[in-house]
């Protein structure tokens, strides 16, 4: 029975670490569905086109070319490595050596040489990674809203994958040795399972000198950690800004397909300039009885859940690489505007609105704040010259400008807070059918001047 | 200038074949009436019928739309969409992105169902069907760069068609660092156009025409009147206005074919 304490042992955090996961995703889609509905279900073949170029694979990642191909290698080597996780668990559950090694023979020893070599490339690329924010400061890392935590948070996750990647190799490396050494449970009588390119270079010089002990020490520490490292840092993906592994999938289908000047045309209002416009409509007739309430629909959004659940997705999705803010013409020459904070600051005002949530029994009780003014200032919202270039450069698709102009309609139509300026600019249209003072009457005197 | 309008067309029994969409730039704003005249004689040579509304034209509401104020944008919208339908219109060009970007794509979930075009894009075709041709001597050897308007480039995906007119023209072109796709706005997008920038270190068209100027180039084209105002202000700023024209590519090309 003693034998199997370590199976039991590993199953129980394996089904911990998976469940508690699985309980914040859960709170992650119950707050993306605090937005409003939107369909985004036509055009299924586009769609699915845009998820498997985009989010699969990568097409806008090297339209800067550096952190891009980078960005590749640590993405396949995320992808590729993890099949091998397959092997950890199943040899976890069942106390066996590197089970996959018989059937798939030669197969096997090219896909444990190549995750090793792609274990060390992703080394490489996530030290340069590390580099670029930490000691040449890339401008776009260093906005005031990264100040603090997404700084931190931005390094957490790199040490993480140096911290994954190097127990990956110390195991293998350990492991080999064993296999030489003959040592029971490791030594196959076919000879050497898998083949081990980089850890045999990296690390064989050093474990020449241990005894099978002291090496299944090493082997047996490295395995533990790496498995438990994966567990913490899945669990650690909802609270950091990282969660763009899973949710770029679903964000890029669900992105937006028509032209990106295309606004969408409210509803609400097209009812009601209908009726306005409509010559036969009773302006004093009352109004039909419905039975309950009418409650007349906000314009515009002040707070996260006026906006829609595809815009609250891009907030979760949102991984803070300033892509979006460093093309931004009103951030280029120091507004205080920037896309990436839009996001932000919609993903950190839904978290406390889910917070909120949860304190109060499932039930949102007011806190007195909203998005508007309390996270995002209208200075920002009015320095946006609505040119498209954040939605252009986004990897992966999110749309901060159709936030910003949610929150401008918001602005004018609850608020009538518009500068004065623009106000101006309105009332001309209203009056006279153009943003200059000029008259109609005047609209084809250029023919003869 | 010959220029009908569409109420003259209609008390002769007469439907053009499209109607020119002047828009608000196009017809008080002094430097913006130049484009115009400029698309107005390119019509003429190529002998096509159109028209414009002239008095019963009124803003497209573009501006009022990113301003924020939806209800006055959908009234401008839907009272134009009742003359342009009364009028049975099929086919609009524009010289101004803005209204080419609302009209084309904001106009036909409200009832305005139209085909619509800009002015670069009408241009070409009329070049395609053999109707204009683009004589090239006068811009020989010019030193030129084109500055992409977002609500053509970005919004709408149209990079390549003012390039093919310019490559028409004879002349040097040279791409800024930032062009096409990554192209800077010129800061007057957005309603921007009619208020004061906020505070920050520069304005943006100070920057973007900084960008052109790296091109060392004799003319700066674009294809928006605003844009147009704000790269001239902007070459203004940077003291070049003797050695820098800013021009439209409708300006260019009636230039070209000396009209």
């Amino acid at each position: 029975m003693e034998k199997y304490i370590p199976n039991i042992f590993f199953a129980f955090i394996l089904i911990a670490g998976i469940g508690y996961f699985v309980m914040n995703v859960r709170k992650l889609i119950r707050n993306i569905k605090l937005g409003k509905d939107i369909d985004r279900t036509d055009r299924k073949p586009e769609r699915w086109k845009n998820m498997a170029k985009i989010a699969l694979g990568q097409y806008k990642m090297v339209r800067r070319p550096v952190s891009g191909v980078l960005h590749i290698v640590v993405y396949i080597g995320f992808i590729l490595i993890n099949i091998e996780l397959l092997e950890i668990v199943i040899d976890g559950l069942f106390g066996t050596h590197r089970i996959f090694g018989s059937p798939l023979g030669g197969f096997y020893n090219f896909l444990i040489g190549s995750f090793e070599v792609l274990a060390f490339l992703v080394l490489v690329a996530v030290i340069v990674f590390w580099f670029r924010r930490n000691i040449e400061r890339v401008k776009r890392f260093m906005s005031p809203e990264m100040k603090g935590w997404p700084k931190n948070d931005g390094n957490i996750i790199l040490y993480f994958e140096v911290v994954l990647m190097t127990l990956f190799l110390v195991m293998n490396g350990a492991d080999l040795q064993l296999q030489l050494l003959e040592a029971p449970h490791y030594y196959h009588e076919s000879g050497i399972i898998g083949s081990f390119p980089i850890s045999s270079w990296l690390t064989t010089p050093f474990f020449e000198n241990y005894s099978i002990e002291s090496l299944m020490v090493f082997e047996r520490t490295a395995w533990w950690l790496h498995i438990v490292g994966i567990l913490i840092f899945l669990n650690y993906l909802y609270y950091s800004k990282h969660l763009h592994i899973l949710l770029a999938f679903p964000n890029t289908f669900f992105a937006n397909l028509n032209p990106k000047g295309q606004f969408n045309n409210l509803a609400s209002v097209t009812n009601e300039v209908k009726m306005m416009m409509d010559p036969d409509a009773d302006p004093y007739a009352m109004p039909e009885e419905t039975g309950e309430e009418e409650v007349p629909e906000k314009f515009g959004a002040s707070d996260v859940t006026d906006l829609n659940w595809v815009q609250l997705m891009n907030a979760y999705t949102c991984t803070e690489c300033g892509r979006c803010t460093s093309s931004c013409p009103a951030n280029l020459t120091g507004k205080k505007l920037s896309p990436r904070k839009i996001m932000m600051d919609t993903r950190d005002r839904l978290e406390e609105v889910g917070k909120n949530i949860d304190a109060n029994g499932g039930e949102f009780k007011s806190d007195g704040k909203q998005l508007l003014d309390d996270y995002i200032t209208r200075e920002e919202l009015w320095a946006c010259t609505s040119c498209n270039a954040c939605v252009q450069e986004c990897p992966v698709n999110i749309d901060p400008l159709s936030i910003i102009m949610d929150m401008r309609r918001y602005l004018v139509m609850e608020e009538s807070a518009a500068p004065q300026e623009l106000n101006m600019m309105m009332t001309n249209i209203e009056n006279n059918g153009a943003p200059w003072q000029y008259s109609q009457m005047d609209r084809l005197n250029w023919k003869d001047e | 200038m010959n220029v009908p309008t569409m109420a003259d067309m209609m008390a002769q029994g007469k439907q053009p074949e499209v109607l020119f969409w002047v828009g608000a730039a196009g017809s008080y704003d002094d430097r913006a009436k130049k484009i115009t005249k400029s698309f107005v004689k390119i019509l003429h040579q190529a002998n096509v019928d159109f028209a414009v509304l002239g008095t019963e034209e009124s803003s497209t509401g573009d501006a009022a739309k990113r301003a924020g104020n939806e209800f006055l944008f959908q009234m401008q919208a839907m009272t134009n969409i009742e003359i342009l339908n009364a009028y049975e219109v099929k086919t609009i060009v524009t010289c101004d992105p803005h209204s080419f970007n609302t009209l084309k794509n904001e106009y036909p979930s409200l009832g305005g169902k139209y085909e619509v075009y800009h002015h670069t894009q009408y241009i070409n075709k009329l070049i395609a069907d053999g109707r204009l041709t683009i004589e090239g001597e006068n811009l020989k050897g010019k030193r030129l760069t084109y500055h992409d308007p977002c609500y053509l480039g970005r919004a709408n995906d149209v990079y390549e068609t003012p390039r093919d007119l310019i490559k028409r023209l004879g002349v040097k072109s040279t791409e800024m660092k930032r062009h096409k796709s990554t192209a800077l706005c010129c800061g007057a997008g957005g309603a921007q156009m009619f208020k004061e920038p906020e505070k920050g270190d520069m304005d943006i068209n100070i920057l973007r025409t900084k960008d052109a100027l790296e091109t060392n180039p004799e003319i700066i084209a674009t294809g928006c009147p605003y844009c147009n105002t704000m790269m001239t202000d902007g070459v203004k700023f940077h003291l070049k206005e003797d050695q820098i024209v800013v021009k439209d590519i409708a300006e260019l090309i009636a230039e070209a074919n000396n009209l």
